[in-house]
């Protein structure tokens, strides 16, 4: 019998924090205690909390120690678990009130939260399927199987599901169509292809709950009536991979996958199909394209895979959030489910919370949460001490919301209003010192990367909106860019064929919305307000405040700082290529290196040379 | 290569839709993908050779020469971008003297900018061959890559 349970987070962001050196340091010590037969560890998945990581969590009573490192643990083990000490400098101290939180409940990161979608995420040894049964696994299906396809369907629709993925297509509808469609074969795909930059919620609820996901499967596959599913994964998440693989081989091994599946006559396997990075294919026709071998590209819809999908049979495609779900409201009922959320959105959405808030992670909320609340209650506010600017939310193709909209409810509708979109729950803040011109372009530069070529608009529309940008951060922004702009990302976003080029402007179109000073500052006064644009930037050092330690000096990659040793140094404008090195190597406690963006020659200072260009020289 | 490619080639039934998976295993087998191989894929799985070129040319995983010891992905996703990813990258490029998807001369890095590896909760973020590094800034980034200085082993596919 044990006496207690030790939950290490295994979760790609621990583990390259070292939770598995934690693992092996703690293994060592309970024996050199003798205490191996009495404390039990538990390698778990993402505990969402990859800021504070590697996690160390004792139960039964509940105490939170994170960051631990190897060498913490001797004495984690000699004061804690022996004396009953509690090692003050390893719990969590919250960010705003300075205050020590023992519970992890209690964390404010955690108490806002509602876990349903990730509610074994952390808590479960992804690896062991018997833990996920014990905590109601698998019940969800043995509830489809007593139900007839239709009725499991309507379940579906009255809990009110909405795709997870990006859309926020209503489930039940979707395998409504499928259902209805003809053919003895059908397929249930499930989108793990997360490629959003700053979204991980997915590859989290891969490593740390894969039965859930395939439990999900299994009940659209009764739904539906097909016994045949694909789950479509990065190649970039190894772990998310491994874990599942291994599922399945248990599921298999329990009579949970394969055929006469618990006595009911259903017949179901699955499939693991390895991406090969391209962002495009999370699209749901490219996906089918790429599982069939091919270039991941687009095609028109109707006919949507519902009724023509994968070797053109009718196909049901989920996203991996949305299958995580699908169980619950069969064990719970729909009713329950509902009972979460708004008019409109029903139940929770995890959201990768980064940037540059002090706690970061993944977390799940109810829908009709605020942006304040997650962002200042659960992120904890911004790092150090900055101001808020906006909330990036939807990845690539979503929009950034100002601080003005900071109350605006979370959830499908309200988003979209806004001019942003839930896409997949990346939730990235930025503060003062995030250029949103910069970032506009940054987003533009993956969009263009990403766009298959095959329509116009997407393919020589995202080029022209990135040069635009492009220009603008470098300085050479004309007056009628910002027009242009914005006349450009409208076009391209009612001509292009799918959801990449159709929401591929969203990032320029909010900023334009809600930045449009910055964009003017960059474009008529040729300054950064934020200081990121480096062609826009001068380094300066203060004479009074330098004590002419030479570090900058050898810092300086282009030799551009010259000096004697304890006068003060000079940058030469002329070959300073603005790339911080100074900045970065003058110590904090002197900061004589200033970064200034006070504007470059206007247009009546440039002087037009011979060619007639005007250069900046 | 010969030896190689049939190795991989007992575990498939050579249809059409197994292209991705055997450019993969190809890949991980060789390290990238030379035009003989493709060659070969082509015949075994018994589509074209253009499609088997449109194919590897298509995805951001498949690399058609030859890539270094270890592989350097250096994340540009969004949150590692708003904490300083570019700095991270410029220092990458100077200190290897290589450009993106550049190999080193010495054939030791090969260095790749991805869209996002997941850790974004340890922004910025690199891996090299297996690892993840988090929390980087440009001297904690040469640090590490001084830890990969004398071997010799091979990396990653």
């Amino acid at each position: 019998m044990y006496e207690r349970h030790i939950l290490i987070c295994a979760g790609t962001g621990c583990i390259s924090s070292g939770a598995d050196k934690v693992q092996e340091a703690l293994i060592k010590s309970l024996q050199e205690h003798n205490l191996q037969d009495k404390v039990r560890i538990i390698m778990s998945g993402c505990h969402g909390f990859c800021e504070k990581g590697p996690l160390f969590i004792v139960f039964p009573e509940d105490v939170f120690y994170c960051g631990v490192q190897a060498e913490d643990v001797p004495e984690l083990v000699e004061e804690y678990l022996i004396k009953g000490n509690m090692v003050e400098r390893l719990l969590y101290k919250d960010p705003v009130s300075e205050e020590i939180v023992i519970n992890h409940d209690k964390i404010m990161f955690y108490s806002k939260q509602q876990r349903l979608a990730l509610r074994n995420c952390g808590v479960i040894d992804p690896e062991n399927i018997d833990e996920y049964i014990i905590r109601g696994g698998y019940l969800g299906l043995k509830n489809a199987l007593k139900m007839e396809p239709s009725e499991v369907v309507e379940e579906i629709k009255s809990s009110g599901l909405r795709g997870r993925g990006g859309a926020g297509f209503p489930t039940g509808m979707k395998w409504q169509f499928c259902l209805s469609s003809e053919g003895a074969k059908k397929y249930v795909v499930c989108n793990a292809d997360e490629g959003d930059p700053g979204a991980f919620m997915d590859r989290s609820l891969l490593e740390g709950d894969p039965h859930a996901v395939l439990e999900g499967m299994m009940i659209t596959g009764q739904a539906i009536n097909a016994d045949e599913g694909y789950i479509y994964v990065r190649s970039e998440y190894p772990l998310a991979i491994q874990r599942l693989r291994t599922a399945i081989r248990q599921a298999e091994e329990y009579g949970m996958l394969g055929e006469n599946i618990l006595g009911f006559g259903f017949n179901f396997k699955v499939k693991i199909k390895e991406g090969a990075g391209a962002f495009v294919c999370g699209e749901e026709t490219a996906l089918l394209a790429s599982i069939e071998g091919r270039r991941g590209v687009p095609r028109h819809r109707p006919p949507f895979p519902a009724v023509e999908g994968l070797w053109n049979k009718p196909t049901v495609i989920n996203n991996v959030e949305t299958l995580a779900n699908v169980p619950l409201i069969l064990r719970r009922g729909a009713e329950q489910f509902a009972s979460v959320g708004t008019e409109g959105s029903k139940g929770t959405k995890v959201f990768a919370l980064t940037g540059k808030v002090n706690n970061t992670g993944l977390v799940e909320v109810p829908m009709g949460i605020t942006i304040r609340e997650v962002v200042f209650d659960i992120g904890g506010g911004i790092r150090f001490g900055k101001k808020f600017k906006a909330a990036q939310i939807g990845g690539p193709s979503g929009g950034c919301i100002p601080e003005e909209h900071l109350d605006l409810p979370i959830d499908f509708d309200s988003l979209t209003a806004a001019g942003a979109m839930m896409g997949s729950g990346g939730l990235v803040v930025v503060d003062e010192d995030t250029c949103m011109v910069d970032l506009a372009r940054y987003f533009l530069s993956f969009t263009k990367k990403e766009s298959c070529g095959q329509c116009i608009p997407c393919r020589i529309g995202t080029n022209q909106m990135y040069d635009i940008l492009e220009d603008i951060t470098e300085g050479r922004g004309k007056p009628e860019d910002v027009a242009l702009l914005e006349e450009l990302a409208t076009a391209v976003k009612k001509g292009s064929m799918c959801g990449l080029g159709q929401t591929a402007p969203n990032p320029v179109l909010t900023t334009l919305r809600y930045f449009r000073d910055e964009y003017e500052a960059h474009v008529n006064e040729k300054r950064c307000p934020a200081l990121v644009c480096k062609p826009l930037l001068q380094y300066y050092i203060d004479a009074e405040k330098c004590i002419g330690c030479q570090r900058c000096i050898k810092a300086c990659p282009v030799d551009a700082i010259t000096g004697e040793k304890k006068q003060p140094h000079e940058i030469d404008q002329e070959l300073c290529t603005q790339c911080s090195a100074c900045f970065d190597a003058c110590p904090k406690k002197v900061s004589a290196v200033v970064v200034v963006s006070e504007g470059l020659k206007t247009e009546e200072e440039v002087e037009v040379c011979e060619e007639g260009c005007k250069c900046q020289s | 290569m010969e030896e190689q490619l049939n190795t991989v080639f007992a575990s498939y039934k050579g249809e059409k839709n197994e292209l991705i998976p055997v450019l993969q295993d190809v890949q991980e087998e060789i390290g990238y993908l030379p035009e003989e191989a493709m060659r070969e894929v082509a015949r075994f799985v018994r589509v074209p050779e253009s499609k088997v070129f449109g194919v590897a040319t298509f995805y951001a995983r498949f690399h058609l020469q030859p890539r270094g010891n270890h592989i350097i992905r250096l994340c540009c996703g969004t949150a590692c971008h708003v904490r300083g990813a570019s700095k991270i990258a410029d220092r990458i490029k100077t200190e290897l003297d290589v450009e993106v998807n550049g190999t080193t001369e010495d054939m030791k890095f090969t260095y790749e900018e991805v869209a996002c590896i997941g850790a974004c909760g340890l922004a910025p973020v690199m891996t090299i061959d297996k690892t993840t590094f988090g929390k980087l800034d440009p001297d904690k980034m040469k640090k590490i890559l001084a830890t990969f200085g004398e071997d010799a082993e091979g990396g990653e596919a």
